[in-house]
């Protein structure tokens, strides 16, 4: 049996509630107030028409850059798939004779419903082929297979395929966090 | 039948519609008020989503969806309830709720017809009567849904409309000591009458609540009023923490629409049951019946032109509001960008209306067929209907401004509170009061 808990003696305008029911009336009225008035007090920010921005470090949804040439940097090193704690990185690799780089990904699948969002693959990555820097936190869809998202869907990412923080950021400046600089596209 | 021997009943028919109506019209705007009152103390912008045609009105759209959403609902019968009072329950709720109304009135005559639905002798005895129905209907929901949390918020009801119903009884005693009339429309002329204070007369200030023991009844009667309503802080048939819905639990669709309506119809009885009991009901202040009829002209200019400039202040602020960070997040084509313009445009179409409403009283040809005239009395039952409106709607307000403010009490507290400081307060305010009308006759009279 747990003890009660000492209570506050009551001084005597507290044991009559009124006073102390009409203080508190006064301060919920003081809020009702300044609502009115000033409506730019709240802090609700009224998604999905208004979105939060958010930070610079930000992990959102992952896109593969790409070289000037269009062509995916990734160079199918498998660094990622490897440190990857979620095992959520599939990569089939295949050569290119024709590219100095001559390895690169056929296919590059990242399953959203297995990614814990640790940004390792960030890190591990060699060529700064694959970022988090989307902001896109709206990661969803009707199947489990359109939760793989693929190589094309990556590279695509930025190019309005979906609504993202970003696009508001390029219509709205003043939304943008303090300091915000947009990224260069990636060429498709 | 010729037609002078229907009339009284179309008339007596019309009141009736007109006070059912005046309820059911405000209980939407109480529930906007709750949702919005809530939002704004609690620092949110509140409900804001639903539109139609791009019109938000603050999210007035919210309580017609609500409508819809609760018609079109699936009305579950559970297998285990007992059937009969079980559907019964909220139409006595219902019915009780609106029913106190009648004997609530609303203005002083029009046309030589008295503005309230019926002038019963005993009209003070007839709403603490209905009131006291009131329980039955929770009782029976709670008992005929026939589950645990049902039943223990039905029971907490009618423990907790019974202790109350004390100090509110006894707290009316107190004004039909003073008005020697258990009639509420007696109890709201005598309350037009000037304060006579020996050597001066004031029209105004005689309302019931500017006297000692008026206005600590005042205090008990809205307390209890409070528990007879069942509102925080004795929302505790309902406590939702402990109770699940409390007696509405079993209930859906429209069946649970008719406990909600009722909770919001009982707050508007109450409020203006108190209205008419302290605040003088439909009174003016300063101005009684005559000097509305015989200055018809001169209020109807005054108001016209007076709201005009609350009115192009609005649209202004309505204007402004097109520049808020909403209005630039959302696309350039989206439809809520009209709503600024549509807002503007629409108080300043009141305006409007309004100067040419003081136009109309400048013009003098309200006043013109004299005071007992179809103009004069048109003026002065839309001012003392807006009078008792406005009383009416400042008891919700206070009602949904307490609701937000104030924790739960606890069972026993709530108990203590009624049986064993109230009703003492109660008992010994008959005294005061008895104490105050002798001093009073001995001292003006």
């Amino acid at each position: 049996m747990a003890l009660p808990a000492p209570r506050k003696k009551l001084s005597t305008p507290e044991s009559v509630y009124l006073v102390e029911v009409i203080k508190g009336m006064f301060l919920t009225m003081s809020h009702v107030i300044k609502n009115i008035l000033d409506q730019d007090r709240f802090r609700t920010i009224e998604y999905p028409d208004m979105r939060k921005p958010m930070a610079a470090r930000y992990r959102g949804a992952h896109r593969l850059t790409t070289r000037p040439d269009g062509k995916v940097k990734c160079v199918a090193c498998m660094c990622c798939p490897t440190i990857c704690p979620a095992k959520c990185i599939t990569i089939i690799a295949g050569e290119a004779a024709d590219d100095p780089a001559e390895k690169f990904p056929i296919e590059f699948d990242i399953d959203m419903l297995r990614c814990i969002f640790c940004g390792f693959c960030v890190e591990a990555c060699p060529k700064d082929a694959i970022r988090m820097d989307t902001k896109i936190y709206e990661i969803n869809a009707y199947t489990r297979q359109d939760m793989v998202h693929n190589k094309s869907y990556m590279i695509n990412l930025m190019d309005g395929l979906k609504p993202e923080a970003e696009d508001v950021y390029r219509a709205h400046p003043e939304q943008a966090p303090a300091g915000y600089t947009f990224d260069e596209k990636p060429v498709a | 039948m010729s037609f002078e021997t229907v009339l009284p009943y179309l008339i007596v028919l019309g009141k009736c519609v007109f006070a059912v109506a005046f309820v059911m019209q405000i209980v939407p705007l109480l529930i906007w008020g709750e949702r919005k009152g809530a939002a704004y103390i609690q620092d949110r912008p509140g409900p804001n989503r639903a539109d139609i045609m791009g019109i938000r009105a603050g999210g007035l759209v919210h309580t017609l969806n609500d409508v819809v959403k609760l018609v079109m609902k699936e009305d579950i019968v559970p297998q285990h309830v007992e059937k009969f009072y079980w559907a019964l329950a909220p139409v006595i709720a219902m019915t009780v709720a609106l029913v106190t109304f009648i004997v609530v009135p609303f203005g002083d005559t029009f046309m030589g017809v008295p503005l309230k639905v019926s002038d019963i002798d005993g009209g003070l005895l007839f709403v603490l009567a209905m009131t006291s129905l009131g329980v039955y209907g929770i009782m029976l929901a709670g008992w005929a849904s026939n589950n645990k949390f049902s039943l223990l918020g039905g029971l907490r009801a009618s423990a907790q409309m019974v202790s109350y119903e004390l100090a509110m009884g006894l707290s009316a005693v107190v004004i039909f000591l003073g008005s020697g009339s258990l009639s509420l429309s007696v109890i709201a002329e005598q309350q037009a009458l000037p304060l006579e204070l020996g050597f001066i007369s004031i029209p105004a200030f005689n309302w019931n609540v500017f006297s000692v023991p008026g206005a600590i009844a005042f205090i008990l009667f809205w307390v209890a009023a409070f528990a007879e309503t069942n509102r925080t802080p004795f929302d505790l048939p309902e406590g939702e923490a402990e109770l699940v819905g409390g007696y509405h639990t079993e209930y859906s669709s429209l069946r649970f629409a008719l406990f909600f309506m009722a909770e919001y119809a009982n707050m508007i009885v109450a409020s203006a049951v108190t209205a008419t009991l302290f605040f003088g009901g439909y009174n003016v202040p300063f101005l009684n019946g005559e000097t509305i009829r015989a200055n018809a002209d001169t209020l109807v200019a005054l108001i016209g032109f007076g709201a005009v400039p609350v009115l192009l202040f609005f649209s202004a602020l309505a204007w402004k509001r097109r520049n808020r960070p909403f209005y630039r997040a959302i696309a350039v084509d989206d439809i809520r960008h009209r709503e600024p313009k549509f807002w503007t445009a629409t108080w300043l179409g009141l305006a409007v209306v309004h100067a040419g409403v003081g136009v109309l009283g400048l013009s003098g040809i309200i006043g013109a067929n004299g005071p007992t005239g179809i103009g004069p009395d048109t003026v002065a039952f839309v001012l003392q209907l807006t009078a008792l409106a406005l009383k009416v709607l400042l008891g919700c307000w206070i009602m949904i401004w307490v609701r937000w403010t104030l924790p739960r009490f606890r069972y026993d507290q709530l108990m203590n509170l009624g049986w064993r400081v109230m009703l003492p307060v109660a008992l010994v305010n008959v005294f005061v009061a008895a104490v105050w009308i002798i001093v009073k006759e001995s001292l003006f009279a």
